[in-house]
């Protein structure tokens, strides 16, 4: 076992150990592990499913319901551009248009410096100040084009 | 003297910058030796303003916003802290227009206190209805919430009252109050602000759903688009439960009561109850058959209150203050007061409540001022996207539940989403059926390959192909969803889509409407 494999392990226990007893305890898991590693690594899965004595195929398809959660790692950053109504009513289509053309990514698609995964997101609670977005828990209102290119350069510069 | 200033924490005020604000705002003052203490506050709702600065005078608090932090020195300079007069000044705030209309009850504290602060809370009128609640036996406290006329504001508008009952007439072992705070509705905010601006109320309310109904835990669903939310409510119950307003003897009441936050993981559909309950199971969020009601078989196989944040946050008043109270706003069968959320493309967006009655009109110009964009508005949604599309010929209905529904639309979570003449309607037709795809849960078949097969029959119909058999078509569709799904996902996407094609049938031709720049 390397030493990244170790780690990720060790992680995913103390979350397991700390967490399988609660009721309903799958999604504060998968949470705990995504909020820890990024993501949902495929040896989660099978330590999970023996952790609640449930089949990996019942901790997939839960993993796989839900949008929040990921199989892969993302970017440093992950970029989440709402879609929804309010925020089309104020330019969404053009803003998602132009973070794709300046990022070089599609949705779900991470750039290639690793720095940036691109996410839609179906509102954010931030309607009044539309087109809104949020960078990891940071959330924005008001987002035009060239706010947008900003944010992301202070971001990259921050790196 | 140290003076008062507040700064909302609100997620909104935030994302236009109210931390950066903060921050300039104390570094200017420990530059000057000024004595200020800084309070961060809910935001008072009007965000067209935000982030809004309001500082304590011996005249009442009065506001300044929208505030950038270049504007910060010259604030100084202004004398803001006494009160001062300066371009950004916007005088007393209780004296805003925008607010001084409204009829605040739900929303009697947001923007006014420290959302953490449980000293703050009970000066301003806080634990009073849980206080009045514990006095009575459970039966006693469900017949005041019926009184008082309170129907769910997560969509369905069922009566709060006879849910409770059905969770008090139902014994067992354990019972449980669960707050439905997924508000996953596009322009909806209202729980949001409640969350993050006047946590304990909400609290309060499931408490007292718990002492009426003899459930002693509860859980809060909070969705994953809402970090600041759920951090904020972590902290609030952390803090209530050290004070004795939570935990096993609630106000010395002998009485326990548990609460929880859980997080959800970017599911529209675990907004719908059966799927909520689902995914607490720590499940895919697949929506249930009823019966059995969660009201009798709801999380684990118990009985359980679900409500809306908004139901359950508008519960502490109603004990405060009296069933009959909160029963004299509002019209018909529609009573109380909505906080109603302006979205989209309007001027002043922002949150109004007002009592049922008002009309979308009213809404949306003098309150709203109008299109953001200055254009005329076109179209408008209220309900979240399983709302119907309005024209303005509509715009004098009454928001009032029965009004909307004899219209074909829905007065829902209270949310308004504004669209100017730019709009393509057969686009956002097209968006409603491919947004149910993306969220279905996949259950039925009408809902999960229906909602693909109109977006590509819509498709058709704006490339101009079979036109007539192409709309015949995208008509059966809609009828079969809304026929045989089993939730109002499946069962409701028509209605944007149907109304869409209704009333703006130009918008579906084959050359698409010369977009106006
Ligand atoms: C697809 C769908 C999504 C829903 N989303 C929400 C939601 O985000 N928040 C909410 O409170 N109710 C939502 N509901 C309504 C709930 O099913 C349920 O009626 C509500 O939680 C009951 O609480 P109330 O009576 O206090 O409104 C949704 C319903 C459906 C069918
Ligand atoms: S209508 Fe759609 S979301 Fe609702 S139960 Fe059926 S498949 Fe699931
Ligand atoms: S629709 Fe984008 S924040 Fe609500
Ligand atoms: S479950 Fe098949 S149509 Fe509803």
């Amino acid at each position: 076992m390397s030493d990244h494999e170790q780690d990720l392990n060790a992680v995913i226990s103390r979350i397991l150990e700390e967490r399988k007893a609660y009721p309903g305890a799958l999604l504060p898991i998968l949470h705990g592990i995504q909020d820890a590693l990024g993501y949902v690594p495929r040896e989660a899965i099978a330590q999970i499913a023996l952790g609640l004595n449930l089949s990996r195929a019942e901790i997939h398809g839960v993993v796989s319901f839900y949008h929040y959660f990921r199989t892969s790692p993302p970017g440093r950053h992950t970029v989440y551009l709402c879609r929804a109504e309010s925020c089309q009513s104020m330019g969404a289509n053009q803003l998602v248009e132009h973070a794709k053309a300046k990022l070089g990514v599609d949705f779900h698609e991470t750039t290639r410096d690793g720095a940036f995964t691109l996410e839609p997101i179906y509102c954010l609670g931030n309607c009044a100040c539309s087109p809104a977005m949020m960078i990891d828990d940071e959330v924005y209102g008001r987002v035009t084009p060239e706010r947008f290119e900003e944010v992301i350069r202070i971001l990259k510069e921050a790196a | 003297m140290s003076t008062r200033i507040y700064i909302p924490c609100d997620s909104s005020a935030l994302s236009l910058g109210a931390e950066a604000v903060a921050s300039a705002i104390t570094i200017e003052a420990s530059r000057r030796k000024a004595d200020i203490t800084l309070v961060r506050n809910g935001s008072r709702g009007l965000y067209w303003l935000e982030p809004m600065v309001e500082v304590e005078t011996a005249q009442g608090r009065v506001a300044y916003g929208p505030v950038a932090i270049d504007d910060v020195p010259a604030l100084y300079e202004a004398d803001f802290l006494k009160g001062g007069q300066h371009a950004l000044s916007l005088g007393p705030t209780d004296k805003i227009p925008f607010l001084q209309k409204q009829e605040r009850l739900t929303f009697a504290r947001v923007g006014i206190t420290d959302p953490l602060s449980i000293a703050d809370y009970a000066a301003h009128d806080g634990w009073k209805g849980l206080k009045a609640a514990l006095a009575m036996d459970g039966a006693t406290v469900v017949k005041q919430v019926t009184d008082s006329g309170l129907r769910g504001r997560g969509g369905a508008a069922f009566p709060a009252g006879i849910k409770w009952k059905t969770v008090l007439d139902t014994s067992a072992d354990q019972k449980y109050v669960v707050c439905n705070a997924d508000e996953g509705d596009s322009g909806t905010y209202s729980d949001r602000m409640i969350m993050e601006g006047d946590p304990y109320v909400l609290i309060e309310g499931m408490t007292i759903a718990g002492v009426a109904v003899g459930a002693t835990r509860g859980y809060i669903y909070v969705r994953s688009e809402y970090p600041h939310s759920c951090q904020v409510l972590a902290k609030a119950i952390a803090l209530a439960r050290a004070s004795g307003y939570l935990g096993p003897d609630v106000m010395g009441s002998g009485k326990a009561f548990e609460l929880e936050v859980r997080k959800g993981a970017g599911a529209y559909i675990c907004g719908e109850e059966t799927s909520l309950l689902e995914s607490l199971e720590g499940k895919r969020g697949m929506v249930r058959f009823k019966p059995p009601l969660p009201a009798i078989a709801g999380l684990f196989g118990k009985p359980t209150v679900i409500n809306n944040v908004i139901t359950l946050a508008s519960v502490p008043i109603i004990f405060a203050n009296g069933a009959a109270h909160y029963r004299d706003f509002g019209v018909g069968r529609s009573r109380g007061t909505l906080p109603i959320q302006l979205a989209g493309n309007l001027k002043y967006c922002g949150l109004v409540e007002k009592a049922f009655g008002v009309t979308l009109r009213e809404l949306l110009y003098d309150y709203g001022g109008g299109s953001a964009s200055g254009r005329p508005i076109r179209a408008v949604q209220v309900g979240g996207p399983l709302g119907a599309y309005l024209p303005e010929s509509q715009f004098d209905t009454p928001l009032d539940y029965e009004a909307f529904m004899a219209i074909g639309a829905m007065v829902g979570h209270g949310g308004i989403v504004a669209f100017d003449d730019t709009v393509d309607m057969a686009g956002m037709a097209r968006y409603a059926m491919e947004f149910c795809a993306i969220e279905s849960c996949g259950k039925c078949t009408p809902c999960r390959i229906g909602s693909t097969r109109g977006v590509e029959v819509i498709d058709h119909i704006v490339a101009g192909s079979e036109r007539e058999k192409n709309i015949a078509l995208l008509e059966d569709l809609c009828d079969t969803m809304l026929n045989g799904s089993l939730c109002a996902l499946g069962g409701m996407t028509p209605f944007p889509v149907q109304s869409a094609l209704k009333y703006f049938p130009n918008d579906f031709r084959a050359a698409p409407r010369s977009k106006v720049a």
